[in-house]
């Protein structure tokens, strides 16, 4: 049965809504394939705008493996503004996909990248309008399968009634073993339905299935326990690891949209994992042990990249980019290979300590100079050694002096409020830290145009870190504290009229928390939300906390919990979380060891560089560290053009 | 340093691009096709390209021009080839130069603009433009980031006149993105061909129909497709003039 582009539909309703251009594809590096000619046929979507979901790194990655497949197609899909959803409705245009404007409800698979818990409502409406029903239970033989992934399927279960599988961990290798059990089950005329195909992922103990688990609760609102509720079912899932990233050099063609979209540039992975241990962060915990790409598996995928594209800059990208073994001669040697072409590097995140003005100078040496950009996190020394983000104020007066001596004029910085322990006078160190960088600045430099942005976030404690016992900030405190930081900043007109500030309010970030850490049970507020017109919750302008704090109150409450209770409680040692079913490799134990040296103000070293901690990922996940350095060098390549990165011999005249 | 300047085409779905979508994605193609570009001094270098008047988005083209700069000399028809390669289906280059003197603004002052309106037919659409072109001035509405604006079209329109269409679309020829172009053959279509001073306030195709639902309440039932035909400086007659013709003509 072939399937018809909705495309002749939609075309008549483009005119009429904003920047059209996102929703008619012809990317370039897009790839279009023969409906009928595939055996497993793949929707990935990134549940934001098209403008955010596009440069996905993630998403990219697994599109670009699965269309490599012969007999595997892949397509993409994105969240249509409100202004198409309601043309959309009107006309019975249904979800599409922007490459062959296929309808989702055709495919096989319909893959969802949660990158954050802001984009669930979207997820609703991508569904609701491809015709699928939004509870899976459901969902007939005719619907596809939908498959969460991403950092936010650590904890999928505010999604479980909506999702049919979440895949934690990393997607290459899981993205073609669930396509072999896929293949396999329709070569066989489907046997068992839904239910069957079902059953034959979650065995594989990779595939986390919400529904063949049941949570059971204790009286006061708890859980009591999680347990599989038949048999073939493992009592546990375990995340995926891709251990070796030269194996894995994807995007190898890298997506470039005709829209604008929010990273105008080419990334490339230097490396996935970090342990700096960071205790805040998520990505941080779940994604280790560190793998490393070797520098000529960077040399190659920036070549390669580069001729595909025709970006002008290149990101090299990491949680933590300037911890790789060999950065100094990477970026050495990609500055020296780019020379004349006009192709800039940056470093997405970047270490105060790991930073040096070597290294900012060779990402400037061939393009526009980017802005130096680092995240001290935390205002004071004390509330850095609670979150483990062991950088001190001298190293980043010097950083920025030496910044600031090479000609830099800016400088940004990052901050969270609402940290564990933290107080008043810990957010106010952070009008201290900025005024010294611009006293430091001005010294150097000897200029009065010195500026330092502080960007502050609301902190949002996560599943499997450290912190995720603990008593999430009430908006309120928040606010109070970053209007006193406001206050402070100012109280010096000669310094504060240089230094910048930039946050959200707190009311966002609480919402980020009851669908961090919540239960099956906030399914039903994501639900009455999104009835409610809920959309694009990561947007200031679309986002309504009313809207979620009367959701939650008529839907938790008659259970005996509330919004506070998810948020603003602490969790004891033995509370069953709604989590601990998947194993992420970390010990449990050690997490709360780490809790507790949190709260002694303990910090606690890298493991690259210092023995092993014990913190269970790799004896539990069967990985190790992969870091170099390799003592080996960029790839040697023939000189590259001029005012090109790539050298067109057929061009010039003899 | 050698100029060449370019005719390209925006067809089908790549209509939907605006201006800046457009010059993003023509300066990658040209790093792609390993141009030898010039570029700007200074802090923040930009390729050397010089855009003439781009079509709205929206709105198709077959008769767009750029001028770009280069540090080597360059073969025209290498550089058509090697760009057209590297550029999406849908933005085709159709013949390049080497600019010999003069500048492009300079001689382009009016557009063809060809806008099919399916679902009306060519007589009704005769009359609308009979009513307009009898009028001595139309002004239409138009809404613009400072709120709205009124405009007279129809001392821009120095000529219209209409075609009868039976579903065609003007890109028969050599059309990379043909798939998106197909038309709803149900439906009568009446073509509307104009041509249209750059005047200041431009005049857009949308300008012209809003003209002629305001002389004969024609309001097209679905969206209309227009398509710039040709630019160029008016000659006596009324007629555009190839604004590439002087340098092909010192070529040879």
């Amino acid at each position: 049965m072939s399937v018809e582009s909705v495309f002749p539909a939609l075309e008549p309703l483009l005119p009429r809504v904003s920047k059209p251009v996102q929703y008619v594809g012809g990317e370039l590096n897009a790839t279009v394939k023969d409906w009928d000619a595939a055996n497993v046929r793949w929707a990935l979507m990134y549940p934001d705008a098209y403008e955010v979901g596009l440069p996905n790194q993630g998403v990219m990655i697994l599109y670009e493996v699965l269309n490599e497949q012969a007999d595997v197609l892949a397509e993409r899909t994105y969240a249509v503004w409100p202004d198409l959803e309601r043309l959309m409705r009107e006309h019975g245009v249904p979800q599409f996909t922007v490459d062959a404007h296929r309808p989702v409800k055709a495919f096989d698979l319909f893959g969802v990248s949660f990158a954050t818990e802001l984009g669930y409502t979207n997820l609703l409406t991508a569904l609701d309008l491809a015709g699928i029903p939004v509870h899976a239970e459901d969902r007939t033989d005719d619907d596809p399968i939908v498959v969460a992934g991403g950092h936010a399927a650590f904890n999928p279960e505010p999604v479980a009634p909506f999702i049919d599988a979440a895949v934690l961990g990393d997607g290459e290798e899981a993205v073609l073993e669930i396509t072999d059990l896929v293949r396999a089950w329709k070569a066989e005329g489907r046997p068992g339905g839904r239910d069957e195909i079902l059953t034959r992922l979650a065995e594989t103990g990779g595939v986390y299935v919400p529904r063949f688990y049941d949570v059971e609760y204790l009286p006061d609102g708890r859980i009591q326990r999680v347990v599989p509720n038949r048999e073939r079912v493992p009592y546990r899932v375990f995340k995926r690891t891709t251990m070796d990233l030269d194996a894995w050099p994807y995007p190898k063609q890298p997506l470039v949209p005709l829209a604008e979209s929010v990273h105008e540039r080419m990334s490339v992975e230097i490396f996935r994992g970090c342990t700096r241990g960071c205790r805040f962060c998520q990505a941080g915990m779940i994604t280790r042990p560190v793998r490393e790409r070797s520098i000529e598996g960077i040399g190659a995928m920036v070549q390669r990249g580069l001729e595909a594209t025709g970006f002008e800059e290149v990101g090299l990208l990491s949680l933590s980019s300037a911890d790789h073994s060999e950065i100094a001669e990477v970026t050495k040697g990609l500055a020296d290979r780019y020379e004349g072409t006009n192709t800039s590097l940056s470093l997405p995140s970047t270490r105060v300590d790991a930073f040096n003005i070597d290294l900012a100078n060779e990402l400037s040496r061939n393009g526009r100079r980017s802005g130096l950009t680092f995240a001290p996190e935390g205002g004071s020394e004390r509330i850095r050694r609670v979150i483990n983000k062991m950088v001190s104020e001298e190293d980043l007066i010097r950083t920025v002096s030496a910044a600031f001596g090479a000609g830099w004029r800016q400088v940004k910085l990052y901050f969270m409020c609402g940290l564990p322990t933290e107080t008043d006078e810990d957010v106010l160190q952070i009008a201290e830290m900025a005024k010294n960088v611009i006293r430091a600045g001005r010294e150097v430099s000897g200029r009065k145009d010195i500026r330092c942005t502080i960007s502050i976030g609301g902190f949002v404690p996560k599943p499997h870190t450290p912190f995720q016992w603990a008593a999430q900030c009430d908006p309120e405190t928040v606010d109070s504290r970053l209007r006193k930081l406001r206050e402070a900043v100012n109280s010096d007109r000669s310094l504060g009229r240089n230094i910048g500030m930039r946050y959200h309010d707190g009311q966002p970030s609480l919402i980020e928390g009851l669908l961090s850490r919540g239960d099956r049970r906030v399914g039903r507020v994501i639900e009455r939300v999104w009835r409610d017109g809920g959309r694009f919750d990561g947007w200031s302008e679309h986002f309504s906390y009313d809207r979620w704090v009367a959701a939650a109150a008529a839907e938790l409450e008659p259970l005996g919990v509330d919004l506070a209770w998810f948020t603003t409680r602490e969790r004891e040692e033995l509370e069953v979380l709604p989590w601990d079913h998947l194993d992420s490799g970390l010990d449990k134990e050690w997490l709360w060891a780490d809790w507790q040296d949190a709260l002694d103000e303990r910090e606690q070293d890298d493991c690259r560089w210092t023995p092993c901690f014990d913190c269970g990922v790799c004896p539990a996940m069967g990985t190790d560290i992969e870091v170099g350095p390799t003592g080996r060098t960029l790839l040697p390549i023939s000189p590259v053009g001029k005012g090109s990165p790539v050298r067109n011999p057929a061009l010039t005249k003899g | 340093m050698q100029k060449l300047r370019l005719r390209y085409a925006k067809r089908g779905r790549l209509r939907f691009t605006s201006h800046r979508d457009i010059a993003r994605t023509f300066e990658r193609a040209l790093r792609r096709a390993g141009v030898p570009m010039a570029y700007s001094q200074g802090f923040s270098p930009h390729p050397k390209v010089s855009w003439v008047g781009a079509a709205p988005t929206g709105v198709a083209s077959e008769a767009e021009y750029v001028e770009v700069q280069v540090v080597e000399p360059v073969e025209p028809e290498a550089l058509r080839t090697a760009l057209d390669t590297v550029l999406p289906p849908g933005l085709d280059v159709l013949e390049v130069v080497e600019a010999r003197g003069g500048t492009l603004p300079e001689r382009i002052e009016a557009s063809t603009w060809q806008v099919e309106l399916p679902g009306v037919s060519p007589q009704r659409l005769t009359e609308a433009v009979s009513a307009f072109l009898a009028a001595g001035s139309v002004e239409v509405e138009r809404l613009t980031k400072d709120g709205k604006k009124v405009i007279d079209v129809r001392p821009a329109v120095i000529s219209a006149e209409v075609r009868e269409g039976a579903g065609s679309t003007p890109m028969t020829t050599r059309s990379s993105d043909a798939g998106h172009d197909a038309q709803d053959l149900s439906l009568p279509c009446g073509i509307l061909v104009a041509v249209v001073r750059q005047s200041t306030p431009t005049v857009r195709p949308d300008d012209v129909l809003s003209a002629l639902r305001v002389v004969a309440d024609l309001v097209p039932p679905v969206p209309a497709k227009a398509t710039r035909m040709a630019q160029g400086r008016l000659d006596d007659e009324g007629r555009l003039v190839d604004p590439l013709a002087p340098d092909r003509a010192a070529e040879d």
